[in-house]
Order: structure tokens, then C-alpha cells, then sequence
């Protein structure tokens, strides 16, 4: 049996853990995928046993661009959990809007992403063009557009003044209606249905053994969650509610996804009510560092992100270890590739929102035994675009006459 | 002569090839951003370029780890010249707080020859238009 080898990447601006994948195909179906990472190893946790506490939280920040608030987060906890401080009431507010804020712009990119793989380039620039919003409350409430380095040990860096809280209150409230109508579209999409439905199964056994975490997790039916499980920030001081899915299919990652945007708002619209017109601390002093060993979690946009840190009582960490959720996610490949046809392979692959953004031309795949060259990066968007415009011709529906004109400039 | 001609002609129409070496994902997000509704470079001819072969200008984000060196490189030479390098975002341009790491290679203008920097952690997406006009108002 003649076998061809496609490999996938290694350019992958994934936080530390960029990677590559080789697609053992057999004809159209994938039989076997293989993993390779380290391109992107910026030896972060040795960075960071030379320096001081406080410096690390701008340090972690810098793992991820996307998830830039979830590791400080992880980060302070673990540190809080060390030092054992419990950070004032209106730190646990602030924290919970930003960490809330950014699940919102992060999972709207994912979203674009997506609909970008699959041919739709309107969902990418709809969603691209709603984050915006999202990015400008983070530069009014913290002087950044991303990184936005709030987060310190015993609290936050910035108060939330009581003059942006409407403002913020008249973005979310515009954002919802096109929030909405993005939701509807994406979900009541008939060709959207028939390329997401079913492909890239996971079970829940699966999750289990592969340890998936996140809205990978969610989609399959495991109701996981360490913003409920293991609470911290306000998290336990305001109503909200876990999303799951049954399917375990990329549909059900999609619907996940997006309906966690609303939770997330919720969430900071209660945070806000409870910021208005109060006054109070927003950080206590942590001066010195006991020795002794600390753990801290914080639900990031793709999963648990878990921080440990050992301290032997000077200014700066003896140990200090990293976990990112798409070390977890990324081996769920291995179920749910297998078996898949190509074209299905790069939504799949996008499902788990391993920060996709520069695949494209990176993706280059070569002939077993001969060596050459047979298909690139554009060509696996071209081939899952294509597939787009089969399912449309075949249910019936005609793309939009700017989906044509991309297509044809495209092509 | 010929390529002084080609330089002019490039100043109608850029195509930009975006490759990261070891970057926090930021800058690149950023970078795509300026395709979006709200910045839409499209307007003025500058496009993504899918691959390098069709590239005039290459944007590089990140620090340069000693596993992406060599591709760097490579990538590099199959720019068609003449081309430009533009350095986005602090790593690229100085290695920023990665400077001290065990697998920095870089920064950038170590490995090769760069035009433009564009400093910001991460640079807005304002500020990297403003790079590539520079950019395009130097050409000569």
C-alpha cells in the first residue's frame, strides 16, 4: 500500500509549544498522525528562575498573546496560594472582567478563524470586526490593546473608575444584537451543518484518556470547568452557568464557543454592578515569599492553564513549571483525525484552537517515494474551501456574490 | 536600472509574507488585524501573500529560536529581491525580555539583513501601517 506522508507546519505561533504534524495518508483518508514541537521554545520557565517575583507576571504574559491574561492569573494564584494571601474584593472583580473580556475576544477569533478554513471569509471578517470592540474597552481599562498586565501578586495593577463602567456597559450592549445574529448565522447555516456535523468526533472517553481539557472537553459532554470546580477570582460570587454539548464533533466545539461569549458577559455585566460606585483596595502588599510550594488554575479560552511554583524564601523562584491547555488538546489528533478525508483535516485540526493563524503556508505535502512536491499550504484551505462549494451546489445554496469574487480571486 | 524599476513598481502594490519565529502569537494577530474591517490595508494594495515566492516584503515576529534559524534563512533566500525585511514587534527588534534565554538565536537583524523596525509589545496595528508607509516612502 502506497502511503503519503503530509506534513503540517512546523511554523505554529502556538505559545510554547508550536508543532509539527506529519498526516500519514492513505488516498484522501489520514490513517495516522504524528507530532513533533519545540520550534517555538523560548525556555520561558528558565527565564524565570532568574527573576523576581514580580517581574514574572509580565514574563507569563508573554507565553500567549491570545490567552495573555490567563497565565498571570494562573500565575498570581499560585503565588497567592504560596504566600497564603487572600487578595481584596474588588481585585477578585477586576480580574474576573479582564479574564472574561479576553474569553470573549478569544473565542471570536476562533470563530473567524474557522469560518476563514472553511471558505467563509464573511464569519472571519464579522468576527474579526466584533472583537474590536472587545480590544478597545482593554485599551480604555488598561492601556493596551493586548498584554495588558494587570495582574500583580495580592491584586491588580489598575482600578477600574467609576466613569468607564457605562461606557463598557454601551459596547457589551451593542455587541450583543451582533453577537446574536453571528450565533444564529453560523449555527442555522445549512452548509456550515453539513461540513461540522459529525467530523472530528471525540467521545468522552476519548477526552478522558487523552486528558482533553476546555471546550474540547465541554463539546464531548464532560462538564469541566475550573472557573465553577475549583473557584477563585469572583467566580463563586456571581451567576453563571457551564455550556455543554453532547456531539463531541467540531459543531459542537463551534456552539460552545460561541454561547460562552454570553456567559461571559453576564459575567462582567454582574462584576461591573458590583464595581459601581464602591471604593476599596484593589491590591495588598506581598513583601516577602515564604519557602514552600504553590498551585494555581485559571480556565483559560482553551482550557486549564496550570502554574506551579517553588519558592525557598529569596526574591526570585527555585521552580517554576507551565502547563498550557493545548499541551492537552493537541494529542486528541491522534482520534479524531484518523479516518478523516484531508480537506476535513484542517477544521479539525482548527477545532481545538491551537492559535491557527499561520498554517497556510506553512503546510507542504510531499510524495513517500518520490519526494515531490504535491500540495501546499493554500491547497488544503483550497481543498476545504472547495468541498464548501460542493455541499452548497448539492443542498442548493448560492454563496454571496462577495464569497464568488474572493473564490474566483482566489483561484 | 532594472532594479531600480522593479523597486518603483513595488511601491503600487505590496504583498506581505508574515512568518514568526518564536513569537508570543501577538504580533501576528495584530498583523491580521490590519486585513480586518476596521484597519482593511486591502484598500491600499498591500495583501497577505501565501507564499514567500510571491512576497516583496517579509514581516517577522519573534525572537528567532535556534530551531527556526536555519528556515529563517531559507525563506529569506527565496524572497525574490529586491525585497524588504521588516522587524515587528520587540522581539524581533531587540529580543526583549527573551534576550537572556538558552534558545535565542536572535534578534533578527543577526540572522538577516532588516529595513524596517517596528517596536511595541505588540505593536497596534496603526503603528505597523505606519512602518510599512516608511517603508514605502524610502524606496527609491
Amino acid at each position: 500500500m502506497k502511503k503519503v506522508i503530509v506534513p503540517i507546519g512546523p511554523y505554529h505561533p502556538l505559545f510554547e509549544e508550536p508543532e509539527y504534524f506529519a498526516l500519514y495518508c492513505d488516498g484522501e483518508r489520514v490513517v495516522d498522525v504524528e507530532w513533533i514541537a519545540g520550534y517555538n521554545h523560548r525556555g520561558i520557565e528558565k527565564i524565570s528562575e532568574s527573576k523576581h517575583w514580580d517581574q514574572i507576571t509580565f514574563l507569563v504574559e508573554r507565553i500567549c498573546g491570545i490567552c495573555s491574561t490567563s497565565h498571570p492569573i494562573a500565575y498570581c494564584n499560585a503565588v497567592e496560594d504560596l504566600a497564603k494571601v487572600e487578595i481584596p474584593e474588588r481585585a477578585k472583580y477586576i480580574r474576573c472582567i479582564i479574564g472574561e473580556l479576553e474569553r470573549i475576544h478569544s473565542h471570536l477569533l476562533w470563530v473567524g478563524l474557522a469560518g476563514h478554513f472553511l471558505g467563509y471569509n464573511t464569519v472571519f471578517m464579522w468576527a474579526w470586526k466584533y472583537r474590536e470592540p472587545i480590544l478597545d474597552i482593554m485599551e480604555m481599562i488598561t492601556g493596551n490593546r493586548n498584554h495588558y498586565a494587570m495582574m500583580k501578586i495580592g491584586g491588580v495593577r489598575r482600578d477600574i473608575d467609576d466613569a468607564y463602567i457605562p461606557i463598557i456597559r454601551k459596547i457589551l450592549e451593542d455587541l450583543k444584537p451582533k453577537l446574536n445574529m453571528l450565533t444564529n448565522a453560523v449555527l442555522d447555516d445549512p452548509v456550515l451543518a453539513a461540513r461540522l456535523k459529525g467530523v472530528g468526533v471525540l467521545t468522552d472517553k476519548d477526552i478522558k484518556e487523552f486528558g482533553a481539557l476546555g471546550p474540547v472537553a465541554r463539546a464531548s459532554g464532560l462538564d469541566i470547568d475550573v472557573r465553577r470546580d475549583s473557584p477563585h477570582a469572583a467566580y463563586d460570587l456571581v451567576e453563571w452557568k457551564v455550556i455543554t454539548q453532547n456531539e463531541g464533533d467540531v459543531f459542537a466545539r463551534a456552539v460552545v464557543r460561541l454561547l460562552e461569549c454570553f456567559e461571559s458577559m453576564k459575567i462582567i455585566e454582574q462584576c461591573l454592578d458590583n464595581l459601581k460606585g464602591k471604593k476599596g483596595e484593589i491590591s495588598i502588599d506581598v513583601r516577602n515569599i515564604p519557602p514552600g510550594e504553590g498551585i494555581g488554575h485559571y480556565e483559560a479560552p482553551r482550557g486549564e492553564c496550570f502554574h506551579y511554583v517553588r519558592s525557598d524564601g529569596t526574591g526570585s523562584p527555585l521552580r517554576h513549571k507551565i502547563r498550557a491547555p493545548s499541551f492537552n488538546n493537541i494529542p486528541t489528533f491522534k482520534a479524531s483525525c484518523i479516518g478523516e478525508t484531508i480537506s476535513d483535516v484542517t477544521i479539525i485540526l482548527a477545532g481545538v484552537d491551537p492559535c491557527y493563524c499561520c498554517t497556510e503556508r506553512a503546510i507542504v505535502a510531499y510524495d513517500v517515494n518520490t519526494q515531490k512536491k504535491i500540495l501546499d499550504g493554500s491547497d488544503f484551505i483550497r481543498l476545504s474551501q472547495e468541498k464548501t462549494r460542493k455541499i452548497e451546489k448539492e443542498i442548493g445554496v448560492a454563496p454571496s456574490r462577495w464569497e464568488e469574487k474572493n473564490w474566483e480571486r482566489d483561484n | 536600472m532594472v532594479l531600480s524599476l522593479r523597486k518603483k513598481a513595488l511601491k503600487k502594490s505590496l504583498f506581505v509574507f508574515h512568518l514568526s519565529t518564536g513569537s508570543c502569537n501577538n504580533c501576528d494577530i495584530e498583523i491580521l488585524d490590519c486585513l480586518t474591517p476596521r484597519f482593511d490595508i486591502e484598500r491600499f494594495g498591500i495583501t497577505l501573500a501565501g507564499s514567500v515566492k510571491h512576497a516583496d516584503v517579509l514581516l517577522v515576529t519573534g525572537i528567532g529560536t535556534l530551531k527556526n534559524i536555519e528556515r529563517v534563512k531559507k525563506l529569506y533566500q527565496q524572497m525574490p529581491k529586491p525585497g524588504f525585511v521588516v522587524a515587528i514587534g520587540s522581539c524581533a527588534c531587540t529580543g526583549g525580555m527573551f534576550r537572556d534565554g538558552y534558545t535565542m538565536a536572535g534578534p533578527l537583524d543577526k540572522i538577516i539583513p532588516v529595513d524596517v523596525y517596528i517596536p511595541g509589545c505588540p505593536p497596534k496595528p496603526e503603528a505597523m501601517i505606519a512602518g510599512i508607509v516608511k517603508l514605502l516612502n524610502s524606496i527609491k
